[in-house]
């Protein structure tokens, strides 16, 4: 009837642990509210919210908080990226200096090799790790203690 | 990967809910209409995230039900250029690499941009990127299941709204099946083929640009599991210039196993190796 659905196709970005807030707040809702969640019409509703939350919780954003994410981004103020590619950092918690160099731009123009440490050591530290590091840390453990014991 | 999006809409609430709270009616029927689908030229949409305006809502002659005009803004999966995601492959074809996101399934890795040399196995139907080390090609097969790294380099709409009947003749389009389209798809790439050369330096790029891994944690692996060799000589790869290593990789210490058929198979998904 008046045209166009949309106004500003690009308002805002969103990070992933936003959305992981909104759709969990939203499961808690409707769960309470009981009644009409499988009439026809919220099945869509129902698929994409699963499907998005599942996706979300298995990255390292299921843990963030909206603390760590302010505290991410002042700590980000300092190396001066473009707000994208802290987006990036912020959904993937990258642990290696090649994953920096996939998400920043130009990184070796714009980046030395300390600085790549220098990021990467803020994403770790502040960021919580995802739950399948945590796995693969626990392991690790594991073999290091390991390897000690024959002293 | 999620923006937000400012729309508008005219939301129709029919008179028997009227005794719900209209703003409770409103998100209802929004996500109703766009939760889980494709807005041409907008993305997927995914939920409301919060109504800013509300107009006045009005009656109209004929029709019991309330119209109101609603501003609002929704949730919706669209990566920008460039982006980097992680997915997992739902299959092959000679088209490309399929990767799922679980939400969100269109997206293709077409042949030239996994990484080279890359070959479909007709018998399996996959993919398979022949790492060359010094003992000879590694197999590394990207299978159902497989977690990959990519990067969006491309994204086409088409709009699947319903057309008129065709003037084609009818036994022809009787017996044709009307070809199902993807209202939304991404192009992607595992190699990134960016071959500027940079500043003289440690990492220096007069090739195609680092492909993507697929997990710094996951090590190379061949039957006899993770192989530090292989590990280390992508390590080595990427602190070199392009001209050439300095240091040669440590050749593989395990000895693959001439036995089995799938002596080169790799249980997880294929590594880089870096063409700076």
């Amino acid at each position: 009837m008046t045209g166009n659905l949309w106004k500003d196709a690009n308002a805002a970005l969103l990070s992933n642990y936003e959305v992981f807030q909104l759709l969990t707040d939203l499961k808690e809702q409707r769960k309470e509210s009981g009644k009409n969640k499988h009439s026809s019409g919220q099945q869509n509703l129902n698929t994409i919210t699963y499907e998005t939350l599942k996706y979300i919780s298995k990255t390292p954003c299921r843990h963030q908080s909206p603390e760590i994410v302010r505290e991410f981004l002042t700590a980000m103020k300092n190396h001066k990226l473009t707000k994208a590619e802290k987006l990036q950092l912020l959904n993937h918690r990258p642990v290696t200096a090649v994953e920096i160099q996939l998400m920043v731009e130009e990184s070796e123009e714009r980046l030395t090799e300390e600085q790549i440490e220098a990021l990467l050591h803020t994403v770790t530290s502040i960021l919580p790790a995802g739950p399948e590091a945590e796995q693969q840390q626990n392991t690790g453990d594991d073999v290091a203690m390991d390897e000690e014991d024959p002293a | 990967m999620f923006v937000l999006v400012e729309m508008v809409d005219t939301v129709r609430i029919p008179p028997w809910q009227f005794e719900r709270k209209l703003n409770d009616s409103i998100a209802e029927e929004l996500n109703k209409k766009l939760a889980n689908k494709v807005v041409y030229n907008v993305g997927l949409c995914i939920c409301l995230f919060d109504i800013t305006k509300l107009e006045d809502a009005y009656v109209f002659p004929g029709d019991g039900a309330s119209h109101t005009k609603v501003h609002f803004r929704y949730v919706v999966f669209h990566p920008f250029l460039d982006e980097i995601l992680i997915g997992k492959i739902k299959g092959c074809s000679p088209e490309g690499v399929h990767v799922s996101l679980g939400f969100f399934d269109d997206i293709l890795i077409p042949p030239e941009s996994l990484q080279q040399p890359a070959k479909f196995d007709e018998a399996e139907q996959v993919w398979v990127w022949e790492y060359e080390t010094e003992e000879g090609a590694h197999d590394l097969y990207m299978d159902i299941g497989e977690e990959v790294r990519f990067r969006v380099v491309d994204e086409s709409f088409v709009d699947t709204s319903p057309t008129g009947p065709s003037s084609a003749e009818a036994a022809s389009s009787s017996e044709e099946l009307p070809k199902k389209e993807a209202p939304y798809m991404l192009m992607t790439v595992t190699h990134d083929p960016s071959g500027i050369p940079g500043p003289a330096g440690i990492h220096q790029r007069a090739g195609p640009g680092p492909p993507l891994l697929v997990d710094e944690q996951l090590a190379l692996c061949c039957e006899h599991g993770p192989c530090p060799a292989l590990g280390k000589e992508v390590e080595l790869a990427l602190k070199t210039t392009a001209t050439g290593s300095d240091e040669q990789p440590a050749p593989c210490q395990a000895v693959p196993s001439p036995a089995s058929p799938r002596a080169t198979r790799v249980p997880q998904s294929p590594r880089t190796s870096a063409h700076w």
